[in-house]
């Protein structure tokens, strides 16, 4: 009896969570699906899942139209600059703010934390500004330096959840060792930590290559990422939902594949120190 | 030796001129005509090889933000902006665009058709060059027409389309017989309605920037707005903008659709449209009060005051925006694709008013449209369907809040009126009008 109920609950978790599934893929299925129909269809009133005539002409068209590789490079440069860049200061960051702690250092992860509530608009002329008098709009660096900037947060607040479930006593080991702190860091708490450091890596890069403020409004011909690619194909006059959803699916499958083989380390990493 | 050596010379000499060649940046929106243009630059830098271009195609809001953001901090990003009817005068007035006054001979600016050239000028200097014009128009089904055993007159009342519309309404076959925009934006359906009040005798401001959603002619527009679309119109109306529109147009489910005249071309394009051999058109209603109900747009070419490269930025715009372009493009894609209302030449062309059936209407819509005078009563602004002041794309969205809301019936139309009086009361004070 208690085997067929543990049975019967396992079904209806299996069944929920494959329901949920669903309903989050559905949009990516949806559009992945638009790309490879006609203009006309994708936007009919009585739309078909399957049984329509199936085309490559959108693809075609943007790869055509746009210099995709050149935006995915400019993607991939940021997004990974700025995570890594990101990880340099976050890094010895979390490390002070978990293992030499003060009574401020809390009251200091709430400050880091809340810039992430400020709206982005909120700031935009004068991050506009100090851009334009720097050199720095339309450049990859500057982009690199806001997305480390806008991640920043996130970022130390992951490593320092991660650092807070690594026993002192190891480190204060080393020290007795001799460690300094550069040997603390990179020979002890480093490989120790590098599953957390790994997804804090790879949540910054999904979030750094799917930003959509900055990267639209400080770019323009040079520096531009998939996000503007993707902006390109939106029109006010003149259906363009099939080349939209071609290129939106462009943009998001390297990241999709990226996300695909690191699941286990993310979820591996998102989850570490979740139950104690 | 002396071959390969030559060879060798004017490969650097090429290489040296890309080098030394000044790029210019332009940016523009992703509409079909600007994609053409795109497309055909090379036809540009074959001519000017020491000028390179570079573009940013964005959609229309996205667009809108940068090239404002850029314009107003001076941050000089872009060469060449794509801007509309609406920015052109307040930019042109605060300094932020360079007078196009070195666009040569050949330009031919006494071409321009007066209402589009008078809306892109501030003290008689042309600060943009029209790329494209466009107004709104009837385009109707013939078919369904002649089966209600009715004509369509050139210039029809708002009467006879409510009684065309009521004729052809067609539930149970899934046939509106009006398909009008409802989608909430001061480019969406106050786009619509503020051309469609003009022709009911409204204004949005008396002489002395009083908001007057209080008065008699905007509650007759309203009240007929809603009226038709909820009696004749598709279901979830208040969702529908021009592209929308345009589909259920293109797959017959439309008897009468009021909205830009570059869907002409759309909805006669036998390639997407399944009614493309049943379309007729028509000028945009009245009311007999000697204002018609179309609106009058423009894309245009601007140089940012922050350029610095307006030289070459003027020779662009002069070869974009000129007679020789839309010779060009006749000559590439076919006359049925060249810009269109912008030149008075063109429309002279028997070529192009062969290929264009809606031609005559576009230009009858484009000349019969005053942005100085766009109602019957005075003004004090520039603008057919909108206002050109700063203030007007966040004063616009949040009335078209309110008529969107009055067409899926959660305000009534008296208090989505109220409310827009209201809140464009407040928005004006708070800009301290009258300035």
């Amino acid at each position: 009896m208690a085997i067929s109920k543990t049975n019967k609950s396992k079904v209806v978790y299996t069944l929920l969570a494959w329901s949920i599934s669903g309903m989050l893929f559905f949009p990516i299925l949806w559009t992945m699906i638009t790309s490879f129909k006609t203009e006309a269809e994708a936007i009919s009133a009585t739309p078909s899942l399957f049984m329509f005539e199936w085309t490559l002409e959108n693809y075609t068209d943007v790869l055509a139209r746009s210099p995709y590789f050149e935006h995915f490079l400019n993607s991939v440069i940021i997004s990974l600059g700025a995570s890594l860049l990101g990880l340099l200061i976050a890094i010895p960051a979390a490390w002070s703010m978990a293992f030499v702690q003060t009574k401020r250092t809390k009251n200091l992860l709430m400050w880091m934390l809340s810039t992430k509530m400020l709206p982005p608009v909120g700031v935009l002329i004068p991050i506009y500004l100090l851009f334009r008098d720097f050199g720095l709009l339309d450049t990859r660096l500057g982009l690199v330096i806001v997305m480390t900037l806008i991640n920043l947060p996130i970022m130390v607040w992951m490593l320092y959840t991660y650092f807070r479930e690594i026993p002192h006593e190891i480190l204060e080991a080393a020290r007795m060792d001799g460690a300094g702190i550069k040997e603390e860091i990179f020979h002890v708490l480093l490989p120790i930590a590098l599953p957390g450091i790994a997804s804090t890596l790879l949540l910054n890069v999904i979030l750094a290559w799917n930003e959509a403020f900055w990267t639209l409004i400080l770019t323009a011909a040079n520096a531009a990422p998939l996000t503007a690619f993707i902006a390109s194909y939106s029109s006010p006059e003149g259906l363009f939902y099939a080349k939209l959803s071609a290129a939106s699916v462009m943009a998001v499958v390297p990241i999709l594949i990226l996300g695909w083989f690191s699941q286990k380390q993310l979820v591996r990493g998102l989850s570490f120190g979740a139950v104690k | 030796m002396l071959k390969k050596l030559s060879l060798l010379l004017a490969g650097a000499m090429t290489i040296s001129a890309v080098a030394s060649a000044e790029t210019i940046t332009i940016a523009t929106v992703n509409n079909g005509d600007m994609i053409t243009m795109k497309s055909l630059s090379n036809d540009f830098e074959e001519k000017y090889p020491d000028i390179q271009l570079k573009w940013v195609t964005l959609e229309e809001n996205i667009l809108r933000q940068r090239v404002t953001t850029d314009v107003a901090t001076g941050g000089g990003q872009y060469d060449v902006m794509t801007i509309g009817t609406y920015e052109v005068p307040i930019w042109g007035k605060q300094g932020w665009l360079t007078e196009l006054d070195g666009l040569g001979e050949s330009y031919d600016i006494d071409d321009l058709l007066p209402a589009i050239r008078s809306g892109l000028s501030v003290n008689n200097k042309l600060y943009a060059a029209p790329f494209y014009g466009e107004s709104s128009m009837v385009m109707y089904r013939t078919d369904l027409m002649e089966k209600a055993g009715l004509t369509m007159p050139k210039a029809p009342t708002w009467d006879f389309i409510r009684e065309a519309a009521a004729a052809m309404t067609d539930k149970d076959a899934g046939v509106y017989g009006i398909c009008l925009r409802g989608k909430a934006g001061w480019g969406e359906n106050i786009a619509l309605i503020t051309s469609m009040a003009n022709s009911f005798g409204a204004r949005w401001y008396d002489e002395n920037w009083k908001p007057q959603f209080d008065s008699k002619a905007w509650k007759n527009t309203l009240e007929y707005y809603v009226d038709v679309m909820d009696k004749y119109g598709p279901p979830g109306a208040s969702a529908n903008g021009f592209n929308e529109n345009l589909a259920l147009f293109q797959t017959g489910k439309c008897g009468i659709w009021i909205d830009a005249t570059v869907a002409g071309g759309f909805v006669t394009n036998e390639k997407d449209s399944e009614v493309a051999d049943k379309v007729g058109f028509a000028l945009a209603p009245d009311n007999g009060l000697g204002k018609r109900g179309n609106w009058l747009w423009a894309w245009t070419l601007a140089i940012p005051s922050s350029s610095k490269k307006s030289d070459a930025a003027m020779k662009f715009i002069s070869w974009a925006a000129s007679k020789g372009y839309s010779s060009l493009v006749a000559d590439k894609k076919g006359w049925a694709n060249v810009p269109p209302g912008t030149r008075a030449s063109l429309y002279a062309n028997p070529e192009y008013m062969q290929a264009a059936p809606f031609a005559e209407i576009t230009l009858d819509s484009i000349n019969s449209a005053d942005p100085k005078n766009p109602t019957v009563e005075p003004v004090p602004y520039v603008g057919v369907q909108f206002v050109a002041i700063p203030e007007f794309q966040g004063i616009g969205t949040a009335v078209g809040q309110q008529f969107s809301a009055a067409l899926t019936g959660r305000m009534t139309v008296d208090q989505a009126l109220k409310s827009s009086q209201r809140l464009v009361e407040r928005a004006m004070r708070k800009a301290r009008y009258p300035k």
